[in-house]
């Protein structure tokens, strides 16, 4: 499970990619998945509407963060996700 | 419990092995991630869910249309879902004048769904109730007029437990005190509902799709029907042998008082029919003590069938309460504060259910409470005097010590039976036999109340039932007989199953003989009778051939022509009873004899 969190001094970009694509892996359930800044929805079989829900609040208790409906609704791609995370731990 | 992720998980494992169920699943607002994780918890429970999801939002359109989806789905359960968010909707758009009526029509339109659904298939219902919503209109006000939501949310509640038990087919999956214990910030997410219309979080499904399946089980037969406990700081604190009698710590004040309610909780399972043992490593006498002698104990020794208490393995102790009571390892829930009989056990007898407890034990009565280990589908009046059963049982099995001739020994209980037609007083025992009885089971058909109701009328079957009383006591509605006519000749057993308790007591015998002069009177030439194995059932293996039946081509055949009566010791206590137009196939038809 993904017990490990990591708080906000020591979280740069690369480490919030990581942890992310550790979530991606667990909530889209397949090991080999590589996630960049620039991955979409498009890109990653079964990232869809429903798995997006769950990658959404997983995202949220992982980071111990709340999106607002306005933020989730801009994303375009991860990398976008990470600015969010980053923006609500700095 | 798993989380959501894990459940989803097993969906991909193989299926092999696990009971397949149909549901459908009707709901007001978005079931996937609903459906993903009953589907993936059914894995858990041992339940190959196979669900039919109706489309979003469309529960009327599903039931009143008589092609539709779900029909041809033919589930045998249906969950019926519908949100507190969509109630609270409807409710506002209802006008002022209108909205004390609310509630009531909640529920007629509830009542219509299961009329047409009914109608149309042998369905079982679990509609979720709703979880507390206070919109704060009103305030506290709320609770003093019929005009605030809080007034008729609660009302629907209400309302849904009195029609539930008046309709056999609907059953309540109680939201609302799953949210009362975990809360709504738990149950409920305004991100998955505002961007999904999924009104429960993600982190709330596991344990709803659990209280489904623990429905599911029930109705299909599987529950729990014996709690064994250890003593020392499980249902008292302290060590009965080495803090003596006076300082075992039970009663009002602090720590002791944590127990006291741990046995008032059992002493109501006791009483709700749950069949209580012990089993502790102590000194019989000394573990006896307090339950004799101390007046703060709840429990006494007439609440517990199966009393053991010595120095032999928990597990060896175990399995002979399970030959004592002779019931499945699989209806028993084990009770034990040490975690290294828990782990014994769990390794020695992994089909008995074993609760992890928290260590402190002022916790451990909250925290079995959320288990829901005692689900049920049906009571019957006779289930708060189960114990008294066993109690007598294992008075006469002293007795029978002192008889060196099992017929004398037979002849000295008295032995009397009441034999009966199906009716509305025993249905709801008859069913639950069915539900219940896997040794003494020819075929391990399960029937429901409403469908023992249903053939009790069907011109071509007859059922009996059967009570043994003897002079010890009352063992009730012990034995189930469906009998169906296949030909003008011919009756087929369809089910013969007897409650263990009365086994080597000839009841087979005189079961026999009361089918033999069903037969009779309806002038058939034979029986036939089918053994369906399964795993509990090879007690009855030879039960036919016993009985004199000849197989041909699996099925057992007793020529009526050349039978005769079996000796044994048990007199019917009603004389005319194979008299009665219920059993005689010339007079139904249109009789209704419920």
């Amino acid at each position: 499970m993904l017990s490990k969190r990591i708080y906000l001094k020591e979280m740069d970009r690369d480490s919030v990619l990581k942890q992310i694509n550790e979530i991606f892996i667990d909530v889209i359930d397949n090991k080999e998945l590589l996630i960049t800044d620039e991955t979409t929805a498009r890109d990653v079989d079964g990232w869809n509407s429903l798995t997006h829900i769950e990658l959404v609040d997983a995202i949220e208790n992982h980071f111990r963060i709340r999106f607002t409906l306005n933020e989730i609704g801009q994303w375009k791609n991860v990398g976008q996700i990470i600015e969010s995370v980053l923006s609500k731990k700095k | 419990m798993k989380s959501f992720a894990a459940l989803k998980r097993n969906i991909k494992k193989p299926a092999s092995g696990l009971k397949r169920i149909r549901v459908g699943v009707l709901g007001d607002s978005s079931t996937q991630l609903f459906t993903q994780a009953l589907k993936g918890y059914g894995y858990e429970a041992g339940l190959d869910l196979d669900l039919h999801e109706a489309p979003h939002d469309q529960i009327e359109l599903q039931v009143f249309e008589p092609e539709s989806g779900l029909y041809k789905a033919k589930p045998e359960f249906i969950i019926l879902f519908c949100s507190v968010q969509k109630l609270r909707e409807k409710f506002y758009r209802t006008d002022l004048a209108e909205k004390k009526n609310f509630a009531e029509s909640h529920i007629r339109w509830i009542e219509s769904l299961y009329a047409v659904l009914l109608k149309k298939i042998p369905v079982q219902i679990i509609c979720l109730n709703f979880p507390e919503l206070n919109d704060s209109v009103y305030g506290n006000f709320s609770n003093k007029t019929e005009l605030s939501f809080v007034y008729q949310l609660r009302k629907i509640n209400y309302r849904l437990m009195q029609l539930s038990s008046e309709l056999k087919s609907l059953s309540i999956c109680d939201v609302c005190s799953l949210q009362g214990y975990y809360g709504k910030k738990f149950i409920f997410d305004s991100t998955t509902y505002f961007r999904s219309d999924m009104v429960f979080s993600i982190a709330f499904l596991p344990f709803i799709a659990k209280n489904i399946c623990d429905i599911v089980l029930s109705v299909c037969g599987v529950f729990k029907k014996c709690l064994i406990m250890d003593l020392d700081d499980m249902i008292w604190g302290g060590l009965i042998g080495d803090d003596g009698m006076e300082n075992i710590q039970i009663g009002d004040l602090g720590a002791g008082k944590s127990f006291s309610e741990m046995q008032m909780w059992i002493k109501q399972l006791k009483q709700r029919g749950i069949i209580l043992a012990v089993c502790s490593k102590n000194n019989e006498l000394t573990a006896k003590e307090p339950f004799e002698k101390h007046p703060d104990m709840i429990l006494h020794l007439d609440d517990i069938a199966v009393f053991v208490a010595n120095w032999r393995s928990k597990a060896e102790n175990i399995q002979y309460i399970r030959r004592t009571l002779g019931i499945g390892f699989d209806s028993m829930v084990f009770l034990d504060d040490n975690p290294f009989e828990r782990n014994c056990i769990r390794d020695l007898i992994p089909q008995i259910t074993v609760p992890e407890l928290p260590e402190n034990p002022g916790d451990h009565l909250d925290f079995l409470q959320t288990l829901n280990l005692f689900e049920m589908a049906s009571l019957s009046l006779e289930d708060g005097t189960r114990t008294q059963y066993y109690l007598e049982e294992t008075r006469r099995s002293v007795v029978s010590g002192k008889y060196p001739d099992e017929h004398e020994f037979l002849k000295s209980l008295h032995m009397v039976s009441h034999i009966e037609p199906a009716n509305k007083f025993n249905l709801p025992r008859l069913s639950q036999l069915s539900q219940r009885s896997n040794q003494f089971n020819l075929r391990t058909i399960r029937y429901t109340e409403e469908e023992i109701g249903t053939i009790s009328q069907a011109a071509d079957t007859v059922i009996l039932s059967f009570t043994l009383n003897d002079k010890y006591g009352e063992s009730g509605i012990i034995c189930l007989v469906i009998l169906k006519k296949k030909n003008p000749d011919t009756l087929f057993i369809d089910t013969w199953l007897m409650s263990c308790r009365v086994l080597n007591r000839r009841m087979d015998c005189f079961t026999l003989n009361a089918i033999a002069k069903v037969a009779r009177v309806n002038g058939i030439k034979n029986l036939t009778g089918e053994y369906i194995p399964t795993h509990q059932n090879s007690l009855v293996r030879d039960h036919f051939f016993n009985l004199g039946f000849v197989q041909t081509d699996g099925s057992w055949t007793l020529d009526m022509q050349t039978f005769e009566e079996r000796p044994c010791l048990i007199t019917a206590l009603n004389t005319n009873w194979d008299k009665n137009q219920a059993l005689i196939f010339s007079l139904r038809g249109q009789g209704v004899f419920l």
